[in-house]
């Protein structure tokens, strides 16, 4: 199946304004609203095949020219039989970014929607274990963010220091 | 140093550097290799370099064996109080080697969740510059180490009683405003984080 | 992190479970290599569940993409996979490139190319030297890491810096190879295969090394396309799967390789599939060497991409505005505003970056696809119903980089 014939299939099963398409070199991708992701990726998965999530990860628009939706969400798919790539994507907005999780349509999103709830703050609907991965629990906020700077907040200063007379 | 009526064979010296000595010729290293300089420090225990001609090779991955502690590589938020804890278990007399620039002051990760030196929350001998040091520069530390060991060393420890001269880098903490602070510290003696004040 | 491990595992109450006891293992211990932090619910020796904790070596890359220009970059990609760090540049390259829509040159893609399979080479070295070191044959780590002084040498004759070269730049490279490289190319893989055979008589009948691999962390086929894996650990279940093959990037066309697959999925099989790969790399690099084509190793400095020759800076005008436009921080590259997702077939596997460029010189968003994260992942799926000392053989077969795990 190529990419073509799989558009095609989702315009009929689901409507021709349900989605929208853009190219880039030989990216292609489906941008979806955020109530249908769950079905499209479950139909991708059973009915076009796509069996392997490459990649799932996050960015903040905040900066972003001309962008309307703060968070994005993607999910880069292949068909390990055909080796075709799609990429589908989402939006998400303030104050509670949330977005359905895949994990029970594939085993390997777990981690990576837990990176992106701990570097963005997006929550994942419906994962069995949202918990911070890469960051410390007490860590407050969400560091990937635009609006929070590079050097931190202080943080990594915020220790005891122990000198040679007391160790 | 002969004395009169001693054979040839006997020598006095004082006890502080037959301990010395003794010391520095058998030095222990706990390698505490978090990132890429491990592996330089991985090299430098395998076949070409062979850092067992320096009397270093016991390699023991418990704190509790070591006397020399090299952090190869840089620590992160989430570790530091992992390497103070560790650090606290090393029995006396304890040395540190900061190995690579990101240990010795953060390199080239200038960002959020890495420690900018960790001289700023333990004591720290030597500082072996590099991205990574090159494995003659490690032995040279150990050397230079050894030799520091020879000078300075007493059996009682109690060089280690005198605050150190020179000054340690200024702590940071302070500089950060009140309203922007972020409560994240570890608590080295139970290991665990301290709650918001 | 607090170590009070009682609440991050979800034990179930009841008395028939109260004989289970936890382990803690890490973040610093000699087989996690790095700082891995696992904590174990055991039944006698028996796992009963793992829980990986990661973040110990958590240090921004990402957000240091956002702050770095494409070039400047390069540097930090290096520290990522600190094992086999060329591939990680010409993974991201690879995306700056698609991005600004670049055709390389035959002759950097040949050298591209070969640094690749050097990569793969010295990443397998170290991955299969460590796992047997770890399960206790010291003299395959010592054979291992002699060969991989030699790779190192390479990469020092080749850029001056022998763990990071730091060797790539936007269309092209730092600096043209010598007679003296290829021949220290050449020369290795004349001599790569006895080592290699060394190695393999160690430990392919090794009844220790076979008894503790053979059967343990296994993933069947399906459990690994599921779980998102890539590379040698995919292709160790059967997953035929190699985007050198599938998706071909550089000059990867030209040569003549096998993809070497399994159909096991234990430990043991992952060894022997590394092992062979290496074969295959060193097949790619005496073709690749050999045909080495001639000419330019950058694009055309009037593509405006790529930064003059020091010549041309100093003697003509046009080279010294061109130096200058790349320069300036508010000038450089001047980028469509869109986004790119461009992977390659690294050591480890999949290693692909999605990259957000906003027009400017530094990329909005620089997102990587981490291989050792996702491999991690499957760990907890691989373990159970092991014993403790498996953990040590399991960690070693999934080659685990601690730099890449938590960027
Ligand atoms: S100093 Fe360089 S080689 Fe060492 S840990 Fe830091 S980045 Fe890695």
């Amino acid at each position: 199946m190529t990419r073509e014939e799989i558009v095609n299939k989702l315009r009929e099963r689901f409507g021709a304004d349900a989605f929208s398409t853009s190219e880039f070199r030989d990216n292609y991708r489906i941008i979806l609203p955020v109530e249908r992701v769950y079905s499209v990726l479950e139909y991708l998965k059973i009915s076009c095949g796509f069996d392997l999530l490459a990649e799932l990860g996050g960015a903040d628009y905040l900066q972003y020219p001309n962008a309307r939706d703060r968070y994005g969400v993607w999910y880069v798919l292949v068909n390990t039989t055909t080796g075709v790539r799609l990429i589908v994507k989402t939006f998400t907005n303030d104050p509670e970014p949330t977005v359905p999780s895949v994990y029970p349509l594939w085993k390997g999103a777990d981690w990576m929607e837990r990176e992106v709830y701990d570097m963005y703050g997006v929550v994942f609907d419906g994962h069995p274990d949202l918990r911070r991965i890469l960051l410390p629990d007490e860590f407050t906020s969400f560091p990937m963010r635009k609006d929070y700077p590079m050097r931190g907040r202080g943080e990594r200063h915020n220790f005891p220091i122990i000198s040679r007379p007391e160790s | 140093m002969a004395v009169e009526g001693l054979s040839e064979s006997v020598m006095v010296t004082q006890l502080d550097k037959l301990a010395n000595w003794v010391r520095k010729n058998s030095l222990w290293p706990m390698p505490f290799a978090t990132a890429c300089c491990g592996i330089e420090l991985m090299a430098t225990g395998a076949s070409r370099h062979d850092i067992a001609r320096f009397g270093a090779e016991a390699m023991r991955f418990t704190p509790r064996q070591c006397d020399l502690m090299i952090v190869a590589g840089r620590v992160a938020m989430k570790m530091l109080p992992v390497l103070q804890r560790i650090w606290l278990q090393m029995p006396e007399p304890k040395w540190c080697i900061s190995m690579g620039a990101c240990a010795s002051s953060g390199g080239v990760f200038d960002t959020y969740a890495v420690v900018q030196g960790i001289d700023r929350f333990i004591p720290v001998d030597v500082y072996v510059p590099g991205c990574p040091p090159r494995p003659e520069q490690l032995l040279q530390s150990v050397i230079d180490l050894q030799d520091k060991i020879q000078r300075t060393g007493t059996i009682a420890g109690k060089e280690f009683q005198i605050p150190a001269q020179g000054h340690p880098p200024r702590s940071l903490a302070v500089d950060v405003p009140p309203t922007e602070r972020m409560v994240a510290p570890g608590n080295y003696a139970t290991a665990t984080r301290l709650q918001s004040e | 992190m607090p170590l009070e491990l009682a609440d991050a595992i979800a034990t179930p109450d009841g008395p028939e479970q109260e004989y289970l006891w936890t382990l803690n293992f890490g973040p610093q211990h000699p087989a996690t290599h790095t700082t891995l932090r696992l904590i174990l619910t055991l039944d006698g020796e028996t796992i009963v569940k793992a829980v990986p904790d990661i973040g110990y070596l958590h240090s921004g890359f990402e957000k240091l993409g956002e702050h770095l220009d494409y070039n400047q970059y390069v540097t930090i990609v290096d520290r990522k996979n600190y094992i086999s760090p060329v591939a990680n540049e010409i993974a991201w390259f690879a995306a700056v490139e698609k991005l600004m829509d670049i055709q390389l040159t035959p002759r950097c893609q040949y050298i591209r190319v070969i640094f690749n399979e050097l990569m793969r080479i010295h990443d397998h070295l170290l991955c299969c030297g460590a796992a047997a070191l770890d399960l206790g044959g010291f003299t395959a780590f010592l054979y291992a890491f002699n060969q991989k002084e030699k790779i190192y040498d390479i990469c020092e004759r080749a850029s001056g810096q022998r763990f990071h070269p730091s060797f790539l730049r936007v269309g092209g490279l730092l600096r043209d190879v010598d007679e003296t490289w290829i021949d220290m190319v050449r020369a290795f893989v004349r001599d790569f295969p006895k080592a290699w055979n060394d190695i393999v008589r160690l430990l392919n009948r090794n009844r220790i090394f076979i008894e503790r691999t053979k059967d343990i962390g296994v993933l069947s086929k399906e459990e690994a396309t599921n779980l998102s894996c890539t590379g040698p650990i995919a292709r160790a279940s059967g997953v035929v799967r190699d985007l050198r093959k599938d998706e071909p990037y550089l000059a990867y066309k030209d040569f003549d390789f096998k993809v070497i697959c399994a159909r096991e999925g234990d430990c043991f099989a992952r060894y022997l599939v590394r092992m062979d790969e290496m074969l295959e790399s060193c097949k790619i690099i005496h073709q690749a060497i050999e045909n080495l084509p001639s000419g330019p190793v950058n694009v055309d400095a009037d593509s405006k991409v790529v930064m003059p020759n020091q010549l041309s800076v100093y003697r003509s005008i046009e080279g010294l505005i061109h130096h200058f436009e790349l320069i300036m921080t508010n000038r450089q590259w001047h980028t469509p505003v869109d986004e790119v997702y461009a992977a390659i077939e690294s050591p480890n596997g999949e290693l692909g970056y999605y990259l957000i460029a906003d027009g400017s010189g530094v990329a909005y968003r620089t997102r990587t696809r981490p291989p050792s994260f996702i491999h991690f992942a499957t760990f907890p799926y691989m373990i159970v119903g092991h014993q403790v000392s498996d953990v040590v053989a399991v960690l070693g077969s999934l080659n685990i980089i601690a730099a890449e795990l938590d960027r």
